[in-house]
């Protein structure tokens, strides 16, 4: 009773001093037309910088179009008219005395890179297009495009009589942004499963968990560039995750446990891990955004929902990975043992149980699921970059403390849940704070309970 | 390659206001996670809570320097009660995530387009550091110090900055030798036997957070006066991380560590970056660009943290007894 | 915060020790000594009856400091804690026993504050203490110890016998910053505190770090420093667990001279002879109830006590497999998990799962 009355509290000044913070913010009245915000190339601190990726981001030519090429920020999309591309159509996009400009390929597809995130206007050149071929009623051209968070952003300029949107109907939209935020949460979870294992059986968090995703994506892409069949490729870079797994099992955290490293420690000893992993990839694989082959998939139509081909391949593999680990923790000899580690490590070794050995697998499935988990969130997005696995590592916390630290199936619930949330949540929320409701969540279910969804109230063991 | 000047130029980075800004949120973190035991992995989120907290007031209504500074220290101390209440009652790893989530969240917000109009969004804002430029004593002029000469406003920045470091060593020198040090010092080994010994923990952590989180933002401000400019995209989640490897650097339970830790940090990194980038000049090393070789220095940097924290937790001041585990 | 009507710090006695070699290898010759000096305390000669009425299980006592009533603790569906009426005596000595899992600790965690039970009253010198803080319980005169010691390690052993002392000023943030604000209390209670160090054969270890001592050392720094906060009833969570045997009677003679000096003692522990040893009184639990209490002599006859107490604990074998299943599945059970990482809501570390296990 205490207790409650307590946390009411808490909650209501909680409530009280987000208010007064949140008021401070949107009080302030406009300012930022007075102040010429500096221009991307001259970015302030050159040298002292903490964004090494901010790294030599070249000078938009001065006077000549460019269709920033040299840029990682991407505005996309592809150009059909009834179903068959339209090639030679230009496309233009401006924002603060940026300009660059493009035309779209054989395949109808055109990308122009900008200097950064943020407002754009782009505009089809209407005469550029081929006769008898016009923009479809309603379609905005100009229109300003927005984006934060990711380093590419779609938009479609549809072409035709008498096309109108898809989906027009809220209810539509949200059987779309469900399936979306299912297909996402499921991939979320394959990391976030893996993440659940090691600490469940280890108690570390592993902050290099997001480079084990990026990992697996590269891997993918690199197999892939040198020409091996896509399945083999993909097969591959999972194989490598396993191996990643592996190695950072038998090289880092093994001798760590041997020596009793603290949990504390081991967590710092991982954030180190992620740094140099990250700029590892960095170093070898550039800071450019690269596609997997076939990351522009059809769209398809199931009944009143549109989903691509793509979105829903993920959601099928990620589905059928996920029920095949539950599987093998359930029923075989190996799941049971680790779930026994999970439980009690020391009763687990005194029933004779290999803690090490089970460990070590975990390591192994955690690294395979996790470079699944960076294939997939590869195809999402869309695109592979060296710090992708960074993008998304927050979220898989965020899925693993929902549903309860170190229970795997409390890992899948909150993946789910986090993965719906960030997809529904952009039918009200600004594209660019979709991430920032499911953190938010995250934060207030720890208030009210703390163990997570699926965690035990008292104790692990 | 010119040795002098690289070498040079690692000493000129002890002495920057970047290198002040680092000592002091690693200040801020040596009294979370050094003293009290705090594992707080947003002290990025409170840097950007001091810049903008110090950037938005003297933009929207003019705000002159104190108040401005006076706002931005309050909205420190409510991010600080609003991290605290949900998670100071929870384990170490769930305050971990929760402040890396909060730290997020906050360069998500001042990022949204929503809100440019106040944030000025991925652009950052710019320009509000006239107030405390106007103070300056010093008159305009180039000041030489030894083989570096500095204008006006650089003299000036540098020595707010490190006379700010040096007061809050002191008062967090004074602090953690009182027998509130003592508290929170228990409370690192072990909270539950301070509790059990009368002491309210709950309240102790809370003003270690704060007070933790005010110096982070102190630091902000102070990272963003030399440039005029703050942008949120320099308080992601790896500035909070270099600040943990400057303080595990100096050592994470002293007062001194953290500010020679991110002098080292940002020596080093400044050495690194010339004796690399000489190199491919002149040609001695062809196997790199010096993209790559600013890349390689991050590589460092991570590698860094773990064989510190592997092989020596207690950094080059701390006493390898006094660390809060071992 | 009241000062308390007996010092913590009683005077020298005749034939007590001044300084001892190193107490985990020394053979006590104190006892006798001790008794002679007992002889003439008015908490140790005191034998008028406890009970109030008949021994038996909630009976009422003459004169309880502690009354406990309905409380009840259930981890999910276990009754781990199910206590109909509890009284301990003032001034006396109480031992908790009861086999694994009987909901001794859980006890403890409930009545100092660091647990809450779904239901029940208790009430420590006729004061509510249902949602009192464990902080604020301590605070009342209510101080505890733990089954797994808890010295701060990287501490001195001094710094962990000051960070017992209560009402010192320098310890709110807005005078730590003064040190002539509190440099009077310190000096105080550095006195305090190497007095009692000196008792308990630790002044030699004064400015080493904690982590240093011994298990049997911790567990008496730990007994020490909880004599720093003036308790009026001290809970002592196993005291002899880990100890060395060369120092369990000099562990013991302390309890006593806890009683000595006024207050009033409630231990948990497993060992009967050490309890018949000390205790004045004997409180037996099993599957969270009590089942038996009474003078000691009398509750060791109890066939209840038999059958709960001794009977679980003799079919446990440690030296087999069946017994690691049996193990197991108290275990599975046993609530008395050491509360952990500040709340009793989360899991538990798994650090500190090795250590229990």
């Amino acid at each position: 009773m205490g207790r409650i009355s307590a946390l009411a509290r808490y909650m209501g000044m909680l409530v009280a001093v987000a208010g007064i913070f949140a008021g401070l913010l949107l009080a302030a009245p406009a300012v930022h037309a007075t102040t010429a915000p500096p221009p991307a190339s001259e970015s302030p601190a050159p040298e002292s910088s903490t964004e090494a990726t901010a790294q030599d981001s070249g000078s938009a030519g001065e006077g000549e179009v460019t269709d920033g090429a040299e840029y990682q920020d991407r505005i996309s999309g592809v150009l059909r008219n009834a179903g068959s591309p339209v090639s030679g159509v230009r496309i233009k996009a401006s924002a603060n005395g940026y300009e660059a400009e493009t035309e779209t390929a054989e395949n109808g597809s055109w990308s122009i890179g900008v200097p950064e995130q943020g407002a754009y206007e782009v505009e089809l050149d209407e005469s550029s297009l081929p006769e008898g071929v016009a923009l479809a009623e309603g379609q905005q051209n100009p229109r300003t495009v927005t984006f934060a968070g990711t380093s590419n952003i779609t938009t479609l300029f549809l072409l035709g009589e008498g096309i109108v949107l898809q989906g027009d109907s809220f209810g539509t939209k949200l059987i779309e942004r469900a399936v979306a935020g299912l297909s996402f949460g499921l991939l979320l979870a394959l990391s976030a499963v893996g993440l659940s294992l090691i600490f469940g059986t280890t108690g570390l968090t592993n902050f290099a968990h997001g480079e084990m995703v990026t990992f697996g994506a590269v891997l993918a892409f690199g197999f892939a560039s040198l020409g091996l069949p896509l399945w083999l490729a993909l097969i591959l870079a999972v194989v490598g995750g396993a191996g990643l797994g592996y190695v950072q099992d038998a090289g880092l955290w093994k001798p760590l446990r041997m020596r009793g490293t603290g949990l504390v420690p081991m967590m710092i000893v991982s954030i180190g891990l992620a740094l140099a992993l990250r700029y590892t990839i960095l170093f070898f694989f550039g800071g450019a955004t690269q596609q997997l082959p076939n990351s522009q998939s059809p769209m398809l139509e199931l009944g009143p929902i549109s989903i691509s081909r793509n979105n829903l391949v993920s959601l099928a593999v990620s589905l059928v990975v996920i029920l095949i680990v539950a599987a093998l923790l359930l029923r075989t000899r190996i799941g049971k043992a680790t779930r026994a580690v999970a439980d009690n490590p020391p009763l687990a070794a005194a029933s004779g149980i290999d803690v090490d050995r089970v460990i070590r697998i975990v390591w192994m499935a955690g690294g395979a699921l996790a470079a699944l988990g960076g294939i997939l969130w590869a195809y999402y997005r869309p695109g592979v970059s060296f710090n992708m696995g960074q993008q998304i590592l927050l979220l898989i916390f965020a899925s693993v403390t929902l549903g309860g630290l170190g229970t795997v199936f409390g890992a899948l619930i909150g993946s789910i849940i986090v993965g719906l949330f960030v997809e529904i949540s952009t039918l009200w929320l600004e594209a660019d704070l979709k991430y920032v409701g499911a953190l938010l969540i995250m934060i207030l279910v720890l208030l009210v309970r703390p163990q997570g969804i699926l965690g035990r109230r008292e104790r692990i063991g | 390659m010119d040795f002098g000047n690289i070498l040079l130029g690692a000493v000129n980075e002890f002495f920057t206001p970047t290198t002040a800004a680092y000592a002091l949120a690693a200040l801020g973190l040596a009294v979370h996670f050094g003293y009290t035991g705090l594992l707080n992995f947003g002290q990025a989120g409170f840097m950007a809570i001091g810049a903008y907290g110090f950037a938005i007031p003297t933009l929207s209504f003019n705000a002159p320097l104190p108040v401005a500074l006076l706002i931005a220290m309050l909205a420190s101390v409510a991010f600080a009660v609003i991290l605290g209440l949900p998670t100071l009652r929870l384990r170490a790893d769930y305050l971990a995530i929760v402040t890396i989530a909060a730290a997020e969240i906050v360069r998500y917000i001042v990022t949204t387009n929503g809100l440019t109009e106040v944030t000025g969004s991925a652009n950052g804002l710019a320009a509000f550091e006239g107030g405390f430029y106007s103070l300056n004593p010093f008159a305009p002029g180039v000041y030489n110090l030894g083989p570096f000469s500095l204008n006006e406003r650089d003299l000036w920045i540098r020595v707010v900055a490190w006379t700010v470091v040096a007061l809050a060593c002191v008062v967090i020198w004074l602090l953690v030798r009182s027998p509130w040090g003592r508290v929170v010092k228990g409370i690192r080994e072990d909270e539950n036997a301070v509790r059990s010994l009368g002491k309210n923990v709950y309240a102790y952590k809370m003003q270690a957070l704060i007070i933790g989180g005010m110096l982070g933002s102190l630091a902000g401000i102070i990272f963003t006066l030399p440039r005029g400019a703050v942008q949120p995209a320099n308080y992601g989640t790896e500035l909070t991380f270099f600040l943990y490897t400057a303080l595990l650097l100096g050592g994470m339970s002293t007062v001194l560590g953290p500010v020679i830790g991110a002098m080292i940090f940002w020596a080093v990194l400044s050495l690194t970056q010339g004796l690399l980038y000489g190199a491919i000049e002149s040609g001695a090393i062809t196997f790199l660009n010096t993209t790559q070789a600013g890349q390689l220095r991050y590589i460092l940097v991570g590698v860094a943290l773990m064989l510190l924290m592997i092989f020596r937790p207690q950094g080059v001041l701390g006493n390898k007894k006094e660390l809060s585990f071992a | 915060m009241s000062h308390q009507a007996q010092s913590p710090q009683p005077g020298r006695r005749p034939g007590a020790h001044a300084a001892e070699p190193a107490p985990e290898t020394a053979v006590e010759s104190v006892p006798s000594s001790h008794e002679e000096s007992w002889a003439a305390n008015k908490y140790m000669t005191d034998d008028r009856p406890i009970a109030a009425d008949t021994a038996a299980p909630g009976c009422r006592k003459r004169d309880p400091i502690l009354i406990a009533s309905n409380v009840t603790r259930t981890y999910g569906g276990i009754n781990a804690v199910d206590v109909e009426h509890v009284e301990i005596p003032r001034n006396k000595i109480t031992a908790l026993i009861g086999p694994n899992g009987a909901g001794k600790t859980t006890l403890f965690n409930l009545l100092t504050g660091f647990d809450t039970p779904q239901s029940g009253e208790w009430r420590f010198e006729d004061r509510d203490l249902a949602g009192v803080s464990a902080y604020k319980v301590a605070r009342l005169g209510m101080v505890r110890t733990f089954q797994l010691t808890k010295v701060m390690g990287k501490l001195t052993v001094l710094e962990n016998m000051r960070l017992g002392a209560n009402e010192q000023p320098g310890e709110a943030l807005r005078r730590a910053l003064f040190r002539p604000l509190w440099k009077k209390r310190e000096n105080e209670i550095t006195e305090q505190a190497d007095a009692l160090l000196a008792k308990f054969k630790l002044d030699t270890k004064r400015s080493d770090y904690a982590a240093s001592l011994s298990g049997g050392q911790r567990k008496l720094l730990e007994m020490a420093r909880a004599l720093m906060v003036n308790p009026k009833l001290v809970m002592l969570d196993e005291p002899m667990a880990g100890v060395n045997p060369a120092l369990t009677q000099s562990l013991l003679d302390h309890i006593k001279n806890l009683k000595a000096e006024g207050m009033t003692v409630l231990f948990v522990e497993h060992d009967m002879h050490m309890v018949r040893h000390i205790a004045d009184w004997v409180i037996v639990m099993a599957e969270g109830k009590v089942v038996a209490e009474g003078p000691p002599g009398e509750v060791m006859k109890d066939q209840a006590v038999i059958d709960a107490y001794l009977g679980a604990h003799h079919d446990v074998d440690l030296g087999d497999s069946e017994g690691f299943e049996k193990l197991e599945a108290v275990l599975e059970k046993d609530p008395e998990s050491d509360i952990q990482g500040g709340e009793s809501l989360a899991p538990v570390i798994i650090e500190e799962r090795k250590d229990t296990a």
